[in-house]
């Protein structure tokens, strides 16, 4: 397995990325950690004729709070964000959701954004920004924009990302003082791609499902302040209306089974744990 | 901005176990390759080539990188260590290693630089760690050979010797 020849860019500047993807448009891969892009082009089923590897743009790092919201630049790696003293406070559930990204290993490489760039269906980084209503900003040589995670996750492993944009940062929303979060999260081993995830986020006014590893991607519902039967039927109707698929780790109906039974426990841990 | 053209091989120079290597690559050519084909250095072995074995792991500036989820050319100007670099001195194990070998936390041998090297680090940060924390760093591995258990004992143990105040 080794990757089709690319040509490879080292950009220093948020200028220089803008640049050379004006330049090679949809040709051209923008590199981060490359903890999912590399293993993509070793099967070739990514190949970009240039790579442009972004993690020396002093601009695109740092973790930073404005609005009600933690801003994570581009550059900034899964293990620097969980290593992030602030992280617990600002915003428990990603604290109780990043240890489950992929390993140890890969977490020390791997970016917030690229996680967020490559729209796996399993993956966490897609289901938290999804389930607090994060947002994606964009940048290109025209401007930015940002786009909201439920409209920025299109399908499986594709995104609202225009050909010449770049992934400059994710915003995920600061906790209110009172909310509750549980995350759960099913796999043949710790690190391994989700077969179901759920993250909650309760509140008094209600609670809100996200769930991975049922369909082409993330997806959130609003449970509300239903309860006892009422709330299986809810759940029983969000996991009938996600397109599941039969693969070698699960069939779809056993996905389905256990979203409802993972859904469950994790909304009843986010309401306990609402302060 | 310096464009490196995919059928050139490019100048690759880094810092590996305290000393400057320095080859050619093409720029889709893995970080794995480079050390076994183009350096020589075989310690680090290749198993699965996308990222879920671990038994390429190595240190990457400081921190567990997997070798096959890099490129060389991402490599240059770092700082490298492999499996090579854990002996203290030619011959001598280093504390883990010797843990590895009393606690036979190896049969095949073919997962064990890389998880030498992520336990190297590990130790380091954490000097005493729960059972749990050493499997969940495992969790990153594979080993077909050992049911894990004689590679926890041997990474309790070292930590507990290193506690104590033996050398890496």
């Amino acid at each position: 397995m080794k990757p089709a020849p690319f040509d490879y860019l080292r950009a220093t500047t948020r200028a220089e990325v803008h640049e050379a993807l004006d330049a090679e448009g949809g040709d051209a891969a923008v590199m981060a950690g490359g903890q999912t892009l590399i293993p993509l082009l070793s099967m070739r089923m990514a190949r970009p004729t240039v790579l442009i590897d972004i993690m020396h743009v002093g601009e695109l790092g740092g973790i930073s709070v404005s609005d009600g919201a933690i801003r994570v630049g581009a550059s900034v790696r899964q293990a620097a964000l969980l290593d992030w003293p602030e992280l617990a406070t600002h915003q428990p559930l990603l604290a109780i959701t990043m240890p489950w990204i992929g390993h140890a290993q890969t977490r020390s490489r791997g970016t917030v954004c690229g996680s967020a760039a490559l729209a796996d269906p399993s993956a966490e980084i897609p289901l938290t920004m999804v389930t607090l209503g994060g947002e994606i900003e964009l940048s290109s040589s025209k401007g930015t924009r940002r786009v909201a995670a439920e409209d920025f996750f299109t399908g499986l492993m594709s995104t609202a990302r225009e050909d010449d944009e770049l992934i400059e940062a994710v915003h995920i929303p600061c906790s209110a003082a009172g909310t509750g979060h549980a995350f759960h999260e099913f796999a043949r081993r710790h690190g391994d791609f989700a077969i179901v995830a759920c993250a909650a986020v309760a509140d008094t006014q209600g609670t809100r499902l996200g769930v991975g590893g049922l369909g082409d991607r993330a997806y959130a519902c609003d449970v509300g302040t239903l309860e006892g039967s009422a709330l299986d039927d809810a759940l029983t109707e969000f996991a009938n209306s996600l397109d599941a698929r039969d693969d070698l780790s699960a069939s779809a109906g056993y996905r389905r089974t256990l979203m409802r039974k993972l859904g469950r426990q994790t909304i009843e841990e986010a309401r306990r744990c609402r302060a | 901005m310096p464009r490196l053209s995919a059928d050139t091989r490019h100048r690759v120079s880094f810092t590996l176990n305290g000393a400057t290597v320095i080859g050619d690559a093409e720029p889709r050519m893995l970080l794995t390759d480079f050390l076994r084909h183009t350096l020589g250095r075989t310690g680090t072995h290749v198993g699965c080539e996308h990222g879920v074995c671990g038994a390429c792991t190595i240190d990457v500036d400081g921190a567990p990188a997997r070798a096959c989820l890099m490129l060389a050319v991402q490599a240059d100007g770092s700082v490298l260590r492999t499996v090579e670099g854990l002996e203290p001195e030619p011959g001598r194990l280093s504390t883990l290693q010797a843990a590895f070998r009393r606690h036979h936390a190896l049969q095949c041998g073919f997962c064990t630089p890389g998880i030498l090297m992520s336990l190297d680090h590990f130790l380091r940060h954490n000097p005493d760690p729960s059972e749990n924390e050493v499997r969940e760093l495992l969790s990153g591995h594979l080993c077909r050979c050992t049911g894990y258990v004689s590679i926890v004992a041997a990474a309790l143990d070292a930590a507990e010797k290193l506690r104590e105040g033996a050398d890496a």
